[in-house]
């Protein structure tokens, strides 16, 4: 386990190299001076040479990566145009609140991904397996933005059972710690918000969860079919063990493999879609943070916002990969 | 080419239906049988009794077809405004409503399905020659090629597509065209790991194998005997990867960086509606609800053309 973890991790640094240098390609495939570019067109000659200077811009291109290489493992990640902060630490309120989001709405979708796909597997060709498989179709084609503004229609403006924007009260705000809200209203010993703040959470992560439930119930059924003709599932069923607990306990861990790797890839597809729920529910995340940056021409954020989630999203996959491993043993040798 | 297809689909060569009780053909009849149905037909014969295949495809031939007469049904351009008949509720007069600017829904929406199909086509299309061409260069050559390509595309994997296509359209500018091609540059990766695994065990095929020992050059090989070979995970992930190039573009679209006014591309619309849509909800209904067909049925059809042509993928 060690040594494939090792390895695991030696395969990494290619593919983050990658990473950062196509990051660092977005601003200099812009055609033009990249502080004229960042600064737009009514920029004085004297605020584009100081910016050129600042961030090296008349060195050589290699010279300009090495630069921004070495800043990035130093924990700099440049400053906002926008903000004029250094976006190492402003962006940490804006990943909490994707991470928070992007959790929610992973519970919500292997929570009912998991169990829809189950029943459809235990009651194959049943009602319920039809209807769950149909709601599943509907959800790899509906698209998130779409369901968000339907969300708020019937359940925020209709019904007025949910808060339709924003991630708790604006008039009782969250006292930010953390910036994950719901640990921070439980520090705070404020019952009331940590509520509020579910109740903020509900809407989005449905919409940004669906896709994934979706998935997460198809994969699921089809994995659990494939186990359940088993032997070994024939003879638990044969030694008398209810129906229930031969899915539940024999099948569903055999079972848990593929399901785990859709929900590692899925991790990833909920940092990076978030954007769009986020724009929705006025959600202040990470991707709310890199679309806001582009109408700002704020390419620094652009660039470590980017690199940011794709490093998170490498490392997650990383996680569920050495996770399968100790699940199941014969992915070492492999 | 199609005896190597049917191997891979793992299917019989003819149409089995139970023969009466003594009527089992001889072998040489048997044979007779076998010659009459081309692997196409069999396909073809599977999959159009496929109810997935039936219920995509009605619905994406009544798409074309709104999308090539749709706009001829109403007496409205796509972009005539008419400020008096502003967000106006669905009426015989306007089938979908009206929008803020007075503009007919339908006809808008029927636009609308002409640059979705153009757009999640062109993009794919883009898509899958890159990707497979990659794909058989790494999987073909192996080596370095293999490696440098392979760890490309994991690179490109790295990023959540979305991002990375927001990051793209942001270097290139917005518009439809760019939205277009940050699509296909983003799917790329798909098309390309999926041929290049396919190639890897092609090559070690005793065909290819004795296509090289009689002396034939690379590109003979991989364009005759390994290309045609790879189709049918490309024909299926083609067709679900057009359901995922029309979302994507809706996605730039509404977020302001494909489509732009007045073009009715249908996330561009519902950007547009959004402010609306508490009091004239049709506006921001009618689009999505076309995105949402649209896609279903291209995923219909992805399905049920992986359960016929390889079932090895199915999921």
């Amino acid at each position: 386990m060690f040594q494939y973890t090792l390895r695991r991790l030696f395969m990494l640094i290619p593919v983050l190299f990658g990473m950062s240098v196509i990051v660092f390609a977005i601003v200099h495939l812009i055609p033009g001076n990249p502080a004229e570019t960042m600064l737009g067109e009514r920029a004085t000659p004297e605020a584009i040479e100081r910016l050129t200077q600042e961030y090296g811009l008349n060195e050589p291109l290699p010279t300009q990566y090495v630069l921004y290489v070495k800043n990035i493992l130093s924990g700099d990640l440049g400053t906002s145009l926008r903000s004029k902060r250094p976006i190492s630490e402003e962006i940490w309120p804006y990943l909490a609140a994707t991470i928070e989001l992007a959790f929610a709405s992973m519970l919500f979708a292997v929570v009912i991904g998991v169990n829809a796909g189950i029943i459809s597997a235990w009651r194959r060709q049943s009602w319920f397996d039809y209807v769950s498989m149909l709601i599943a179709l509907i959800g790899v084609s509906i698209p998130v933005f779409w369901l968000g503004l339907m969300e708020q229609w019937i359940f925020a403006n209709e019904l007025h059972w949910l808060p339709s924007t924003g991630r708790d009260n604006a008039r009782d705000p969250v006292q930010a710690i953390t910036h994950l809200y719901l640990i921070d209203s439980l520090i705070a010993g404020r019952w009331d918000q940590f509520l509020d703040v579910v109740r903020h959470l509900i809407l989005p992560s449905i919409a940004l969860g669906t896709i994934p439930m979706a998935i997460i119930a198809r994969i699921t059924r089809s994995s659990m079919l494939e186990v359940m003709n088993a032997d070994y599932v024939r003879t638990a069923r044969a030694k008398g063990v209810k129906g229930f607990s031969t899915v539940y306990v024999h099948a569903l861990k055999n079972a848990l493999i593929p399901i785990l790797t859709v929900v590692g890839v899925q991790v990833g597809f909920l940092l990076g879609g978030a954007v769009l729920t986020e724009t929705i529910f006025g959600w202040p995340g990470i991707g709310r943070y890199i679309y806001e940056a582009i109408s700002f021409r704020d390419y620094p954020v652009i660039q470590s916002g980017i690199l940011v989630v794709a490093t998170l999203f490498v490392l997650i996959n990383l996680l569920v990969d050495l996770l399968y491993a100790w699940i199941d043993p014969r992915i070492h040798y492999s | 080419m199609c005896q190597k297809l049917m191997i891979e689909t793992g299917q019989s060569l003819s149409v089995k239906e139970p023969l009466p009780e003594g009527k089992y053909p001889s072998g040489q009849e048997a044979q007779e049988t076998i010659a009459h149905v081309s692997p196409w037909q069999e396909i073809w014969q599977r999959l159009r009794v496929h109810r997935f295949f039936q219920w995509g495809a009605f619905v994406l031939v009544l798409l074309v077809l709104l999308a090539i007469f749709g706009p001829l049904l109403t007496p409205y351009s796509y972009d005539g405004t008419n400020l008096s008949e502003g967000l106006k509720p669905p009426s015989s007069e306007h089938w979908f409503g009206t929008d803020d600017l007075g503009r007919d829904i339908f006809t808008r929406v029927a636009y609308g399905a002409r640059i979705s199909l153009w757009v999640g086509l062109a993009a794919v299309s883009g898509s899958i020659v890159v990707g497979t061409l990659l794909g058989l260069v790494a999987g073909y050559f192996g080596r370095w090629i293999d490696t440098l390509i392979s760890r490309l595309f994991d690179i490109m994997f790295a990023f959540p597509s979305i991002l990375l296509a927001i990051a793209i359209v942001a270097v290139l500018g917005g518009g439809l065209v760019k939205a277009l091609i940050a699509i296909s540059i983003i799917n790329i990766p798909t098309f390309g790991r999926l041929v290049r695994s396919r190639v890897v065990s092609l090559v070690q095929e005793e065909y290819v194998q004795a296509a090289r020992a009689i002396g034939l050059g690379h590109a003979p090989i991989i364009f005759r005997h390994i290309l045609p070979n790879t189709i049918a995970p490309v024909i299926v992930q083609g067709s679900l990867g057009i359901a995922t190039a029309i979302l994507e573009a809706a996605a730039l679209g509404f977020l302001g960086l494909g489509a732009q006014r007045p073009t009715p591309e249908w996330g561009r619309m519902l950007a547009d509606a959004r402010e609306f849509f508490q009091s004239a909800p049709w506006t921001v209904f009618f689009p999505g609800v076309m995105i949402m067909i649209t896609v279903l049925a291209f995923n219909m059809l992805g399905d049920a053309l992986r359960d016929v042509l390889d079932p090895k993928l199915k999921t």
